[in-house]
Formats: C-alpha cells, sequence, structure tokens
C-alpha cells in the first residue's frame, strides 16, 4: 500500500496538513471504507438474492418501497433497529449478547485481507490464506455460543449442526487451498492472484488445471455459509430458524448482516483463488486499451481491478442463489457422509494432481 | 451405570412445516426420536356438534370448511348421502359435473401437497410453481361458483347452477400435463430428494391395515384400495388405480403425481361428455321440508386424503340426531406414533410431510 501512502502524505502536505495526522489517519480510513462498504454490499445483497428467487420461482420479488423495491432492506434494516431485544428467560444473558459480537468481529476483519486490487490490501501479510481460512471458520464458535445460551432446543440442534458441518467441510477447504499454494508458491492473496497472471488472460487462472478443487471448494463453501443446500443449522421447515430462533431486533441483524458478509467475503475469496482475484479476463486491463499508458490510466485500473473482484464473485454469488433457488435440503447424516467419504478424498487427490501437475509444468515444489 | 439422558421436544402447534396446528411431542436422544405423542385439536370446531342444532341445508355450507383444501368432497359426501337416503334420480349432467369438480379438486389438492412437501424438504421453487397450477384451477372454480374454496355449489338434488366457462378447463388440462413433467424433471430423480424419501417412513402394508390408513397412503402401500372404481358416479370413466409398492416417502410423491395424471385423464373425459348435453335441468329437493326419514345413513367417498365417509343417525326431524365424519388425515396423524420412532427430526419432518396430514380435517 506504499503508493497509496505516499499519495495519501503527498495529498495532506499539500493542504498543510501534519505527517503525524496522516500516519494516524491512514490506518483508520480502511475500516471506515469496509464499514460502509459492508453495509451497501449487504443492502444490495439481500435485495438482490430477494429479487433473483422471486425471478426463479415466477414472482416480482419485493417491488414496493422504492423503484424496483430498491429500498426494500433499508426499511427492513430500519425495522430490525426499532425492534424490541428480547433475551428469553433462562438464557444466559452474557453469552446470548456476547454472540452477536463474536460473529461479527472476524466477519469484518476477512474483509480487511481480500486484495481488492494490487494496491488496495488493508492487511497484506505473508500468510493471508490462513489467516482467511481461521476468520471463515470462527463464526461457527459464536453460532454455537448463540445456540447454547439463547436456552431453546431448537437453537441448540442449530448450533450443533453447525458444529459438525463447519468441521466436516473445513478439511476439504484446507485440501484445496493446499493444491492451490502449491500451484502459486505462495500463501499471500495477492501472490496467488499475481501467479495466475498470463498474456492469455483467462487461460492463466487456476480454475483450468483445477476445476475439480474449484468444484469441491464451491460445495464446502456451501456449507460453511450454511446455504442451500446445507442450510441445516437454520433449517425453516425443521428447525424454525435454528441458532437465531430467539434473536430479535438490531441482534438479529447483526446474524443477518454478518451472514451476507460472509457470503461475499467468501465469494471473492473463491475467484481471488481460482478465478484470478483481479485480474482482467483478457489479459491486459480496458483501462491501458482505452487511456494508454497515462497518469489518468493507473488510477483506473485500481478501480477496474475491484471491478473484475466484484464481477467474478457476483458471477458466484448468482450461482449460489441459483442453487438456493432449485435444491431441496440434504439430511444431517448425509451431510457429514458426503463431506468425508466423498469431498475428502477427492480434495487429496486434487492435491495429488496439482503436485503432479507443477512439477510437469517445469516449476520449483 | 451412566444412563443416556433425553429430553422432550414440542414441535408445533405453531411450527413452519406442521401444516397447521398439530402439535407433537417429541422425546429426543440428540436428534433420534425415541418416542411421539401426536396431539391433535387446536382447529376444533365441533363441526359435528353444530350439526345437531341446524337443518341439513343450513349445515350444508359449512361442510366445505373441514378439508379447505377439498371442498368439493365433503360438501358432494352430504349431498350424496341425502340424494340416496331420499331416493333422489340424478340428471346425467349433474353427475358428470360433479365428477369433474372434484377431480378439479383432488388436482388442486394434490398440486399444494406437492409444494408443501417440497417445501418441508427445503426446496423453496416447486412450491410456487405448483401453486400456479393451483391457481389456475381456483381462478376457475372462483368464475364458477364466486368462492375460491368455500364454494357451496353442490345442493340437494343437483348443483347450484349449470356449468359454465368450459373454455378454462379446456385451457388447463391442457397446460397440466407438461407442468406436472416439469415437476417431475426439477424433482422426482433429484438425488437429494431421492436420499430424503426413499426407504424413510415405510408403512407396511399391515401397518397401513391396522391403522386403517386410508386413500394414497394406502395405495402406495401397494394395496389396492379405490372407492372410486365401483362408484355408481364414475361409471362410463376410464381411469386406473395408481398401485405402488415400495410404501415409502417417495411412493407416496410418485403415487400422487401419478394420481394427478389419471385425474386430468377423467377430467377430458368429463368435458367431452359435458359438451354432448343441453342445457341443465334439474329438480332440486326442497330444503325448507327436507327431513330424513328415522333411519341410519351411511355414505364413503374417495377423498384426495384418503376415504372420507359421513354418518347420520335421523329422527326422523329436520335436523340429524347426531352427525359423525371419518376423515382420512385423523388416522395418518395417528400413525406418526409408531411412524417416527427411530429416525432423526428432519426425516420425521420429510415424514410427516408425505402423508398429506390437513390439520382442519383431523380436528373437524
Amino acid at each position: 500500500m506504499n503508493y497509496l501512502y505516499f499519495l495519501y502524505i503527498e495529498f495532506l502536505s499539500r493542504h498543510g496538513i501534519s505527517k503525524l495526522f496522516g500516519d494516524i489517519t491512514y490506518y483508520v480510513i480502511p475500516f471506515c471504507i469496509i464499514a460502509l462498504a459492508l453495509l451497501v454490499v449487504v443492502l444490495v445483497l439481500v435485495l438482490v438474492e430477494r429479487k433473483l428467487l422471486g425471478y426463479f420461482t415466477q414472482r416480482k420479488g419485493p417491488n414496493r418501497v422504492g423503484y424496483w423495491g430498491v429500498l426494500q432492506t433499508l426499511a427492513d434494516a430500519f425495522k430490525l433497529l426499532c425492534k424490541e431485544n428480547i433475551t428469553p428467560s433462562g438464557a444466559d444473558k452474557f453469552l446470548y449478547n456476547l454472540a452477536p459480537i463474536l460473529v461479527f468481529i472476524p466477519v469484518v476483519t476477512a474483509l480487511g485481507i481480500i486484495p481488492y486490487s494490487s494496491e488496495f490490501t488493508f492487511v497484506n501479510t505473508s500468510t493471508n490464506v490462513i489467516l482467511y481460512l481461521i476468520l471463515a471458520a470462527f463464526p461457527v464458535l459464536s453460532i454455537f455460543l448463540a445456540g447454547w445460551a439463547s436456552n431453546n432446543k431448537y437453537s441448540l440442534l442449530g448450533g450443533m449442526r453447525n458444529v459438525a458441518q463447519v468441521l466436516s467441510y473445513e478439511l476439504p477447504i484446507t485440501f484445496v487451498i493446499l493444491g492451490i499454494v502449491t500451484l502459486s508458491s505462495s500463501m499471500n492473496l495477492t501472490g496467488i492472484t499475481l501467479a495466475q497472471y498470463s498474456q492469455k488472460g483467462i487461460f492463466g487462472w487456476f480454475i483450468i488445471p483445477c476445476i475439480l478443487g474449484f468444484g469441491i471448494m464451491f460445495i464446502s463453501i456451501l456449507a460453511e455459509l450454511n446455504r442451500c443446500p446445507f442450510d441445516l443449522p437454520e433449517a425453516e421447515s425443521e428447525l424454525i430458524c435454528g441458532y437465531n430462533t430467539e434473536y430479535s431486533g438490531m441482534r438479529f441483524a447483526i446474524f443477518y448482516l454478518s451472514e451476507y458478509t460472509m457470503l461475499f467475503a467468501n465469494a471473492m475469496f473463491l475467484s481471488i483463488l481460482f478465478l484470478g482475484g483481479y485480474l482482467s479476463p483478457f489479459g491486459g486491463y480496458l483501462s491501458h486499451m482505452i487511456f494508454g499508458e497515462s497518469h489518468l490510466a493507473t488510477i483506473f485500473v485500481y478501480f477496474e481491478q475491484a471491478f473484475w473482484l466484484f464481477l467474478k464473485s457476483s458471477l458466484i454469488i448468482f450461482g449460489i442463489i441459483w442453487i438456493r433457488a432449485t435444491l431441496p435440503r440434504l439430511a444431517p447424516y448425509d451431510l457429514l457422509k458426503f463431506s468425508w467419504v466423498l469431498l475428502l478424498p477427492l480434495s487429496i487427490l486434487n492435491l495429488f494432481f496439482m503436485v503432479v501437475y507443477k512439477f510437469l509444468s517445469g516449476g520449483a515444489l | 451405570m451412566k444412563t443416556r439422558t433425553t429430553f422432550k421436544l414440542n414441535l408445533g402447534p405453531q411450527h413452519p412445516s406442521t401444516h397447521g396446528v398439530l402439535r407433537l411431542l417429541l422425546e429426543l436422544d440428540g436428534e433420534k426420536i425415541i418416542s411421539c405423542e401426536p396431539d391433535v385439536g387446536y382447529l376444533h370446531r365441533g363441526m359435528e356438534k353444530m350439526a345437531e342444532n341446524m337443518t341439513y341445508i343450513q349445515y350444508l355450507p359449512t361442510v366445505d370448511r373441514i378439508d379447505y383444501l377439498a371442498g368439493f368432497f365433503y360438501s358432494y359426501l352430504l349431498v350424496d348421502l341425502v340424494e340416496k337416503a331420499m331416493d333422489v334420480k340424478l340428471s346425467e349432467k349433474v353427475k358428470i359435473i360433479r365428477v369433474m369438480l372434484l377431480e378439479l379438486n383432488r388436482i388442486a389438492s394434490h398440486l399444494l401437497w406437492v409444494g408443501a412437501f417440497l417445501m418441508d424438504l427445503g426446496a423453496v421453487s416447486p412450491f410456487f410453481y405448483a401453486m400456479r397450477e393451483r391457481e389456475m384451477i381456483l381462478r376457475y372454480f372462483e368464475r364458477l361458483t364466486g368462492q375460491r374454496m368455500m364454494y357451496n355449489y353442490f345442493v340437494f338434488g343437483g348443483v347450484r347452477h349449470d356449468i359454465d366457462f368450459l373454455e378454462d378447463i379446456e385451457e388447463i388440462i391442457k397446460i397440466l400435463p407438461s407442468k406436472i413433467d416439469d415437476y417431475e424433471r426439477i424433482i422426482t430423480e433429484n438425488p437429494i430428494f431421492v436420499s430424503r424419501t426413499k426407504r424413510k417412513g415405510i408403512i407396511t402394508p399391515d401397518m397401513a391395515k391396522n391403522y386403517s390408513i386410508t386413500g394414497v397412503n394406502l395405495r402406495a402401500s401397494g394395496i389396492d384400495y379405490d372407492l372410486r372404481q365401483n362408484s355408481e358416479l364414475y361409471q362410463g370413466f376410464e381411469f386406473e388405480t395408481v398401485i405402488l409398492n415400495d410404501c415409502d416417502a417417495w411412493s407416496r410423491y410418485k403415487a400422487r403425481i401419478l394420481e394427478m395424471r389419471e385425474s386430468i385423464k377423467i377430467v377430458e373425459q368429463a368435458l367431452d361428455k359435458i359438451k354432448s348435453f343441453d342445457a341443465l335441468r334439474q329438480i332440486l329437493i326442497n330444503p325448507l321440508t327436507l327431513k330424513l326419514p328415522q333411519r341410519e345413513y351411511y355414505n364413503e367417498i374417495e377423498a384426495p386424503r384418503g376415504l372420507a365417509s359421513c354418518y347420520i343417525m335421523s329422527d326422523g326431524s329436520e335436523i340429524p340426531y347426531r352427525l359423525k365424519w371419518r376423515t382420512g388425515s385423523y388416522y395418518s396423524v395417528n400413525l406418526l406414533r409408531e411412524l417416527l420412532v427411530g429416525n432423526y427430526i428432519n426425516d420425521a419432518i420429510a415424514i410427516a410431510g408425505s402423508l398429506d396430514i390437513i390439520l382442519p380435517e383431523v380436528d373437524k
């Protein structure tokens, strides 16, 4: 982020503001951006999902509040803010209030380590992938906490299901990521993105050699996000609403918010690992084609890179919503069997393939 | 020695997938069901006691409410009983109108079931697809009778007025088979659906007989029992009784799909026959002077949810002395006691859904 940092300091000094102020605010700004982006992303995502589900099922979806229903989620969010926070009697008050906060922290942090464009990663460590894995699996703790503290049997069952589910699907994800790490020789998300760069654009992406891994990872991410057909922890027709049955008002909104943020973060993660992250699918960037090698183009490239990343993750999210509209829910025992009997061996096989591929394509192991 | 602890779970009466207000008191070991106690009566409206204070024509409109998804069947049951008791000769056209409306209603009822069952299994889309087709049928009913669910169209000795808007029915039977193909394409061979329903909730033929299960649930257990085949009303109609031998939830689903196709055939034939008739001529029973002779009466029909029957004990006055309904769902609910034990919660939802239980019919 050095380039941006110098731009920022230079901008401040031109207006006579001290470097110290710049040093402090420089690290605060990203989190403000994340918080803002997160709200916008969730508001849009919820609307898009409801609209798409509506069209899939021959309805119109929300279309009353605002043009095309654009303000529907805002209205819903406002309603949730106004609602009373009910703590059920017999609930563990401390844990019950802690769970929504705990679910939110890793989700926001996960957004911070994603490279949105080549100069725009808030937290860039050499082992970002591992960090992301931990953050993605972390909400399971708070979901179980919510289920346990609610003093509701449905919540408890939902929480327990979630633990079993995430434990089973974490392993295939890890093995697939090991394959990607082997291919790219990097554990940094920017490094993985750059390893997929080639003049031929789309043909450099890891989805070409690692299509099996992409499939495994896609399915596992559905399970980790509790999305259909793996939405067992909040199976509506079985457990009413699973772990968040008892939550109302703002606490429920936070669960909802983190669920959709996690969906978006995971979709971005998937597109970074397999679809070349912020890279353009044509090899070169459109900005360079339009503006040449000017100073303007360098600025525009950042936006273009973010655009490609968002586009790819939107496609993945579209797939996830499509699946939700199509499939029934798996049974819990089938879900575990599916992971341990099919996905895990396949992911190990995938890792083996990746090592062989890397060896044959002449890369150093 | 450490004993395993179990806990009780109240499934319902306010639960998304109990289809109304059924309460199941489950004893669970983890997610496994050890015992199940169905508790009915949350929708009890005293339909039987009510009859003891009303004349037959006063009671007739309320009968549609016994099963609000198949209103024609129960009003037909009562009307038919009275007609048989009074020895009324019906015109042929009335009979065919009744067959056609009953079968259309059966399709509508099964369509809703397909949607609700898939909703229980976690699939959202089939519900809306099924509702779309059901809507066509309900629109037609609304055009014909003025009501979408509580029709009050059959009266003692005939129907309220002549049938009309036949072009609507033509369109329905033209569209419906392809739509049912669509459901089958998205549902029947879906691996998740199959794994959720195959070999789940097996009702052996013996069990079905012991619990007096009737209707599709019985026929999906391999027993050939369909009142329509021998009934006077359905004489002259060509259709097959759907019998499947797997006894599981999947075969109950398949049986309903196939039964819808058979019903479409019946509606087609009825439509052809109706066109050859002139305007309706019927002699209705005067409801104001209607008195059943002092005797006991019994009548039964094949409703969408199994055998439905009506028993009336008359003391010769204009109101029945005692009236009793027998509904298919009530016996299916009773079966849950045995059927759910040993299954997991998610299977329990699927199995209970596959029996097609409608709570107003259970509680009456």
